[in-house]
């Protein structure tokens, strides 16, 4: 509202004061509209479309518009089609393997980093989380050289470590080829570990940092050593951020893409069905086969298995996350 | 504090010691990667595979950059990542500051509830959005077009939220209040008043879209159909698809492809990691 001199009519003030109050009222639904407006048309629309031609049959060829009501048919073909089950195996598989290891690895780490380094703790962080902010695609293609099977670096690793007394028991004599069905699901987890245990030990680092410093003297005064402190205080004071990185784990892991994709040579490798995961069954059938309505068909059962998994990670560890356990 | 309990013993000394054998293992697992990538990118293909495999930078990097332009489009899809990357981020700031300026500061009716779809919309995995997606790209003719990229993208959740949670806790209401009295207009408030204050977060948040869109593959790789439009992710998936795979020039691709975000990588490192668990911390 303006200050409005004396000589100001009352008629004008008025209508000023409408038009400021107009302008404030509706200026929130304006500013937010964006994000709303380009969410209907190319999230919710699609989304929503896509459910609809999950009962259809129709490929690219066909000429838009000319869809074929099928019924439950792409579901019952989804649900009964071997392909897709191994394929939700591997992304299960996957979900673990490559899940679980980074927060194993990220914790400790964040743990450590903590507690050794001063100065060059951003520095050390940025290392480790350097992988985070490259392209999967590159990745993937540096990680195909890495695990050649005959001079590959990482097999000439494991060759190294092999003549380490206990390790070495441990490990295969011969080079491992990493491209068969058996061993391919191991390569894509390294990747997916090496690509984002940075960014959790981050995660881990921050959430350390957060916690009150008195916890620590107060327990170093009742003689507590330091596994006892990162056992009865970091540990159970990091539950909130586990949950959170936890479940971004399991929402990033459910829909592994990338990494698979490139690494099977877009699903030309004969190890392909050793690997790939849901997403990109999902992917293929709709881009390589061009069965469009079997493809949304996917989604909607992958959505809805993820659906699942984070209601059920809500159950098991939200609570005691919030503390209320 | 806390180190000082245990500094002097023998036990809190092989500790730390121990630690930084951890940390420097890991660093070079990290690392590892990207060194042998700039050095796979100076070898040919016959070298990469021999033994010993090339444990330092060789002298083909030109040849390996000859096959890569002459097999690709490469400065081409060059171009096409960097402009695919500014076009999502500068709307994408100010759609997104603009946003959060109001689902921070403005009472309104539905406000926690609309915020609460726009959070929902992380929730929903993004992969399954693509088929989806490809269809209503297909169905508007925007197939091979750049746009059907980075419109969807311009005012992200992740962004919405980032640019709330700062304006938050660093403008006060009653600065909002005061330019309102002298007069200002809803939009001058945050165009003059709000934008100038958000700067160090507009610079995070213009970080974290660019680097997102420069690694985009998956959409990408489905809308962009023809050699002239892809990015060059992209592309170099192709190079991966031929009978005699030149790892060499891959990998010299590779490089070209990484080396821009590890250079604002080393300028910004700080201020990015801080940005990215902003949020995470407080929620």
């Amino acid at each position: 509202m303006r200050k409005n001199g004396s000589s100001a009519s009352p008629h004008t003030v008025t209508l000023a004061m409408r038009w400021s109050n107009f302008q404030r009222r509706y200026a929130p639904y304006i500013f937010i509209s964006p994000f709303f407006i380009l969410f209907l048309i190319f999230g919710l629309y699609p989304t929503l479309f896509s459910l609809y031609m999950s009962f259809q049959s129709w490929t690219p060829t066909d000429g838009w518009g000319r869809w074929k009501f099928v019924g439950l048919e792409n579901y019952t073909f989804t649900l009964t089609d071997p392909m897709f089950w191994r394929a939700m195996w591997n992304t299960v598989w996957l979900g673990i393997f490559s899940g679980l290891p980074q927060h194993l690895i990220a914790i400790p780490l964040a743990f450590v980093i903590h507690m050794v380094l001063g100065r060059f703790k951003t520095l050390a962080t940025a290392v480790y989380f350097l992988p985070y902010i490259t392209s999967s695609v590159a990745i993937a293609l540096i990680f195909n050289t890495l695990f050649a099977t005959n001079n590959g670096v990482i097999n000439l690793v494991i060759a190294q470590l092999n003549t380490w007394p206990v390790l070495g028991w441990f490990l295969p004599d011969e080079n491992i080829n990493w491209f068969l069905n058996s061993t391919i699901k191991y390569g894509i987890a390294m990747v997916v570990v090496w690509q984002f245990t940075g960014w959790n030990t981050l995660l881990y680092l921050s959430a350390i940092q957060a916690i009150p410093k008195d916890l620590y003297e107060a327990a170093a005064v009742d003689g507590a050593n330091r596994y006892q402190q990162f056992r009865y205080i970091t540990l159970p004071m990091l539950r909130p951020m586990m949950f959170f990185a936890v479940s971004l784990t399991i929402i990033g892991n459910m829909q592994l893409f990338e990494q698979p994709f490139v690494l099977l040579n877009g699903g030309t490798s004969a190890a392909t069905q050793g690997g790939q995961t849901a997403a990109m069954y999902m992917y293929r059938t709709a881009f390589e086969w061009l069965e469009m309505g079997t493809a949304a068909s996917i989604a909607w059962v992958l959505f809805i298995f993820i659906g699942i998994l984070t209601y059920l990670n809500n159950l098991i560890f939200g609570r005691t996350a919030r503390g209320e356990v | 504090m806390l180190e000082s309990a245990n500094k002097t013993s023998l036990g809190g000394l092989l500790l730390r010691i121990s630690g930084y054998i951890l940390l420097a293992l890991g660093a070079v697992a990290t690392l590892a990667p990207f060194y042998f990538m700039f050095v796979f990118a100076t070898h040919q293909r016959s070298e990469i595979f021999g033994f010993p495999p090339p444990t330092w930078f060789g002298e083909h990097f030109w040849t390996n950059y000859q096959i890569l332009v002459q097999k690709i489009p490469f400065w081409r899809a060059y171009w096409n990542n960097l402009y695919l990357a500014l076009m999502t981020t500068i709307p994408s700031l100010f759609f997104c500051s603009l946003a959060g300026y109001a689902f921070a500061m403005y009472e309104f009716r539905w406000r926690e509830r609309l915020f609460g779809v726009v959070m929902a919309t992380l929730l929903v995995p993004a992969i399954l959005n693509l088929i989806p997606f490809y269809l209503l790209i297909y169905q508007i003719g925007w197939i091979n077009q750049p746009k059907a990229l980075w419109v969807p993208a311009m005012a992200g959740a992740v962004g919405i939220f980032m640019m709330r949670q700062y304006i938050l806790s660093s403008i006060p209401k009653e600065l909002i209040d005061a330019a309102r009295i002298d007069g200002c207009s809803e939009f001058q408030i945050y165009w003059r008043i709000v934008l100038p204050l958000i700067r160090p977060a507009l610079g995070t948040l213009g970080l974290i879209t660019f680097i997102g869109s420069w690694n985009r593959f998956a959409d990408v790789n489905v809308i962009m159909r023809t050699q002239e439009t892809k990015t060059l992710p992209v592309v170099l998936r192709t190079l991966q698809g031929a009978t005699d795979v030149e790892w060499g020039a891959i990998m010299a691709g590779t490089a070209l492809l990484v080396l821009p975000l590890l250079l604002v990588f080393a300028l910004a490192a700080k201020q990015l990691m801080e940005g990215l668990t902003a949020g995470a911390v407080k929620s």
